[in-house]
């Protein structure tokens, strides 16, 4: 898998995670992937809810040593 | 422009309980809007999530009142100050966040008095409005009784600061599934007495003292009475106490709309004949005008006018769907099968109360979440 572009949002609180991943997909065209990086408990469940509701994809989603690592495909 | 009010999870419980009119745009998730939300009689509510507001909140705008108050929730509050200032920028004028979200609003203790003792004294019902959680304080001459006291022990410590009380007992009227028991925590803080039914500690791994029938409790000048009334049937040790003869507190057995449910430790089958049993015969032996304090509500419907919950044990026999289901099998069949879901990590909540688990604090607040499910609507 080629990673397009990342976001490192590690340490921030939401609403930035989303609003950040929002911002770099606009930058993507359709079949890149961007990978993001958080550590809110709440980025998963709601990165899973936003893909969904924008027709993106969530490839794969993974927790490493307390970070959560969220591979999305731009739809 | 105008900044937006930050509103604590105290304010937010006095206006529910004052019952003024409130209207909650809340910007969690669907999933978690669905599962657990505020309540209250006055309060209206709208979900979106705050993703779908980050280009702004034209989209939702007719949605919101311009004559009642609106505050913003989400799950810590970030995302709620974010759609709050949208909001003040987009015109609305009376727009506030909840202070540390829905996580604030599950843990906010209120103390509400909901009666006096013969001999002086009070009995206080501390209200978690975001779980329907009920604990109390039974006060009397500067001495304190606390029953089934939550995790978030502070709020009885200063209550008891304040009016210069010494908490004596912390008692437990079970081995309790769906939150994170604080009597333990405080007895230890306070070098006051833990009290739980042996029948529900055969495996804790902590020095405890026996609630049990026949042993009373009294303390205080003027002696408060507190009678341990065995009451199997939510767990097998589950005990109802009778208080100053005039309060019940019922525990997770009796609700105001509903009963409880015994299968919390996976034994719906075994318990269904004792909670038969203690509603259909030991609480009919008792006055009818007892006071029921129960430890949940289940529905904001149940809040009497002050914003506490009581009700008389009569007008429960009469009203109450739980007591009135004449026919045995069909009393097995209603609270043993379609259960609603079980309480969030109930099973790991229990090896907390018996000393098996010690989490970190943010995994406890993590296992609580959520809504509460220990009743059985009839």
């Amino acid at each position: 898998m080629i990673i397009k572009k990342v976001v490192d949002a590690k340490g921030q609180a939401c609403p930035m995670p989303i609003v950040r991943t929002k911002k770099a997909m606009n930058e993507l065209i359709t079949g890149e992937v961007l990978q993001v990086l958080a550590t809110d408990k709440g980025s998963k469940p709601d990165l899973a809810a936003w893909t969904k509701s924008t027709g993106h994809t969530l490839l794969e989603s993974k927790e490493e040593n307390g970070v959560f690592i969220f591979m999305i495909q731009k739809g | 422009m105008t900044k937006v009010n930050p509103a604590t999870a105290a304010q937010l419980a006095h206006h529910i309980i004052e019952n003024k009119p409130l209207f909650v745009l809340d910007v969690r998730n669907e999933d978690d809007f669905a599962s657990w939300k505020i309540e209250g009689r006055q309060v209206e509510i709208f979900n979106t999530p705050y993703f779908d507001l980050l280009d702004g909140v034209e989209s939702i705008l007719s949605q919101l009142p311009d004559d009642k108050p609106v505050i913003v929730v989400c799950a810590k509050e970030g995302s709620s100050i974010f759609v709050a200032e949208l909001l003040l920028k987009a015109g609305l004028k009376d727009v506030s966040y909840l202070v540390g979200g829905m996580k604030a609003w599950s843990e906010h203790l209120e103390p509400i008095k909901v009666g006096d003792l013969q001999n002086g004294g009070e009995i206080y019902q501390f209200m978690r409005m975001g779980k329907g959680c009920m604990s109390y304080m039974i006060v009397s001459e500067k001495a304190a009784l606390i029953v089934d006291a939550a995790r978030m022990v502070s709020a009885y410590e200063e209550f008891a600061h304040r009016s210069d009380i010494t908490i004596k007992y912390l008692v437990d009227t079970h081995l309790h599934a769906d939150h994170i028991s604080g009597g333990r925590e405080l007895a230890h803080k306070v070098n006051g007495a833990y009290l739980l039914p042996p029948r529900d500690a055969e495996e804790v791994t902590f020095d405890y003292h026996a609630l049990e029938e026949g042993n009373e409790l009294t303390f205080g000048g003027t002696t408060v009475k507190v009678v341990p009334i065995y009451s199997p049937g939510h767990t097998i040790g589950s005990t109802t106490l009778l208080v100053d003869d005039k309060y019940l507190l019922t525990g997770d057995i009796l609700f105001v709309e509903s009963i409880g449910r015994p299968d919390l430790a996976g034994k719906a089958e075994d318990w269904v004949g004792d909670l038969r049993n203690t509603l259909y015969s030991t609480y009919r032996e008792l006055d009818e005008d007892l006071v029921v304090l129960p430890a949940h509500f289940a529905n904001v419907s149940e809040l009497n006018e002050d914003g506490s919950i009581s009700a008389r044990l009569g007008d429960l026999f009469k009203r109450n769907a739980g007591l009135n289901v004449a026919n045995e099998a069909t009393f097995r069949e209603l609270v043993s099968i379609n259960l609603p879901p079980q309480p969030n990590a109930y099973h790991e909540i229990r090896l907390v109360n018996m000393g098996l688990l010690s989490p970190a604090e943010d995994e406890k607040r993590e296992m609580e979440m959520g809504p509460n499910r220990c009743a059985v609507h009839g």
